[in-house]
């Protein structure tokens, strides 16, 4: 397995926001994560990729144990996040987010010495050709529709070659052509990564996901293919509950 | 000394206009123009020729400000380009200062070769210290405790060298021997003017390569989202505690000639006083520019020159106004007037863009 979450337990105060749910990624699989609102869907993805700390509870990732890691000993083992809330460094041209991101695990001296020519030049406008932003390369991140940042984002979390990409709620505000767009972006990736994703937007996860993980009151209720979780009749009564 | 600052303001207000009539244009995306070359330019055609039309007791002026527009860039490299708000920049210049001091009143060297990357070591080394102290955490630290800290690194500094005989107490360390190079002895004057502006110049340039590179581009992110970047890979802590030991090295260098300039070193150099002052040359002048670093070292100070030579009691008032107001009203300093934002931040894959131009032309 690529990643295994165990018995991940996280208390804020009172509030226990989850309570021993688990996650296990294989390779190259893309990976669902839903649940009702306040489920605990973000606080897993948080504790995943470091940036909570579970009070309780195992996250192994390439058979290492890395529930101690900082994010950026995280990032540096393979493992890639993209913030629910779109974090694109706003007065940097397109091309100098993803060349900032691409460039993350440079040693010092090459980020004095290099330059952007030949093959790290390449590699920049392949990634932003890949997510159809090429032309607006030197424009500055700001001018960027909300869809085109969230495009960018999932770009530079891709840069760095993670083995695992998490994405909280990628096509939130996001018209229907643009939700389209971004499931046919995210198809060549699973070549070399797997995702995890939390989306409200419940026919784009049916579309481009292997496995599904239903959380409910910061417990997991049911995990499986898309197929079982879609016959699972306590999923589908949560769901009709809340509708 | 007001022939450069007139200089410099003329520059800007003509300048001012047109960047008014283009409006927020100039900062959106028209990289075309560049302001920042001219006004580099502009700011070094002045100080070379200086001396020049400066009557000597001026000259004498110039060569402090030169050195504290040095100092200043120490600032801006660690808040302008890094965002770490250093209270304690005064530490690195001060205790370079007397460090220097003491190689000249205890071992007789003076050899410019000799003291001068002694100080910066110095610099440098307390930088690291203090730095590495307050810096590399297992997990980055706030900007409370940064500033916090450095605040307090210099204000016990202070206390410490007013406290410590051998350092000269309160009356700090009195006649230091002229800095030599071989038999020459450099003395205030145009001499040591254009040695100043000389280092100044070079270590200018280093900034700005340094600025520039991709190193440049992962400070931008640091200060732009520090913890955004953490999640790319970048070792954020190790990245300001490098940039703080830079900054910590130039003011040493710069405290080092301060020294030898005013022939006297004394416990305010290490203190708060000075501290707060540099922060104010880089604000006023406009952060992560570094000219503006330098812009800002020259007026303020030639501003209190002036002020205080015609407004005796009153002046640091008039002063504290018109800092006041330029914060307020130009929170990005005075260099904003000319410089667009989107050539503040710069761009950092530039080169890479004309050939893309090119490319496109091409077919």
């Amino acid at each position: 397995m690529l990643l295994e979450a165990a018995g991940i337990k996280k208390i804020f105060g009172k509030l226990t926001a989850l309570d021993g749910a688990a996650l296990t990624v294989g390779e190259n699989e893309f990976h669902g994560l839903i649940g009702p609102n306040g489920s605990g869907k973000s606080t897993l993805m948080k504790c995943i990729a470091g940036a909570e700390v579970p009070t309780q509870g195992k996250v192994s990732f390439i058979n290492t144990d890395i529930t101690a890691f900082t994010p950026t000993e995280r990032a540096r083992a393979g493992m890639s996040l993209k913030f629910q809330i779109t974090s694109v460094l706003p007065s940097l041209t397109l091309y100098d987010n993803i060349l900032l991101a691409l460039q993350a695990q440079s040693s010092l001296f090459d980020l004095v010495f290099s330059r952007t020519r030949g093959a790290l030049h390449d590699q920049v406008m392949t990634m932003l050709t890949q997510f159809r932003l090429a032309d607006r390369a030197f424009d500055a991140a700001a001018a960027l529709s909300h869809g085109q940042q969230q495009w960018l984002e999932i770009a530079m979390a891709l840069a760095g070659k993670p083995r695992l990409l998490l994405l909280d709620e990628p096509t939130g505000g996001m018209s229907l052509e643009e939700r389209r767009v971004t499931g046919e972006l995210l198809q060549p990736i699973k070549q070399h990564c797997s995702l995890v994703i939390v989306e409200h937007d419940l026919d784009f996860i049916r579309d481009i996901c292997d496995r599904l993980t239903v959380l409910d009151q910061g417990k997991v209720l049911a995990s499986g293919t898309v197929s079982e979780i879609q016959a699972n009749k306590s999923v589908q009564e949560i769901y009709l509950r809340r509708a | 000394m007001s022939v450069v600052r007139e200089a410099i303001v003329a520059d800007a207000s003509g300048e001012a206009d047109e960047a008014m009539a283009e409006g927020t244009a100039a900062g959106q995306g028209r990289a075309g123009r560049k302001v920042l070359p001219i006004v580099e330019g502009v700011v070094l055609v002045a100080a070379l020729l200086a001396p020049l039309v400066l009557q000597d007791y001026l000259t004498v002026f110039a060569t402090r400000v030169i050195i504290l527009a040095l100092f200043a860039l120490s600032f801006d490299l660690v808040w302008g380009y890094a965002g770490i708000m250093s209270f304690g920049q005064a530490l690195f210049f001060g205790s370079a200062g007397y460090g220097v001091a003491l190689l000249a009143r205890d071992l007789d060297i003076t050899n410019i070769f000799l003291v001068l990357p002694a100080g910066t070591l110095i610099g440098l080394t307390f930088a690291l210290l203090l730095g590495g102290f307050l810096l590399l955490g297992r997990h980055p630290s706030s900007v409370i405790f940064v500033s916090l800290g450095t605040l307090t690194g210099s204000y016990a500094a202070d206390r410490l060298a007013r406290g410590w005989y051998y350092l000269g107490g309160q009356n700090g360390i009195p006649s230091i021997a002229p800095m030599t190079v071989g038999g020459y002895e450099f003395t205030e004057g145009p001499a040591f003017y254009y040695l100043v502006l000389g280092i100044l110049t070079v270590v200018y340039l280093l900034c700005r390569f340094l600025v520039r590179s991709q190193f440049g581009l992962a400070l931008a992110g640091l200060r732009e989202n520090e913890q955004r970047i953490a999640f790319f890979g970048y070792k954020v802590q190790h990245l300001k505690a490098i940039i703080f030991a830079i900054g910590g090295a130039v003011a040493g260098l710069a405290g080092s000639l301060y020294a030898f300039h005013e022939g006297f070193v004394w416990p305010n150099m290490v203190g708060v006083v000075v501290s707060t002052q540099v922060v104010l040359y880089v604000l006023f002048g406009g952060s992560g520019t570094l000219v503006g670093a330098v812009i800002g070292a020259v007026i303020v100070e030639g501003v209190s020159f002036w002020l205080s030579d015609n407004y005796r009691d009153i002046w640091p008032i008039i002063l504290g106004l018109l800092l006041l107001l330029v914060i307020l009203f130009r929170p990005l300093g005075l260099i904003s007037f000319v410089l667009g934002e989107r050539e503040r931040v710069g761009s950092f894959g530039a080169k890479a863009k004309k050939n893309i131009k090119e490319k496109r032309n091409a077919p």
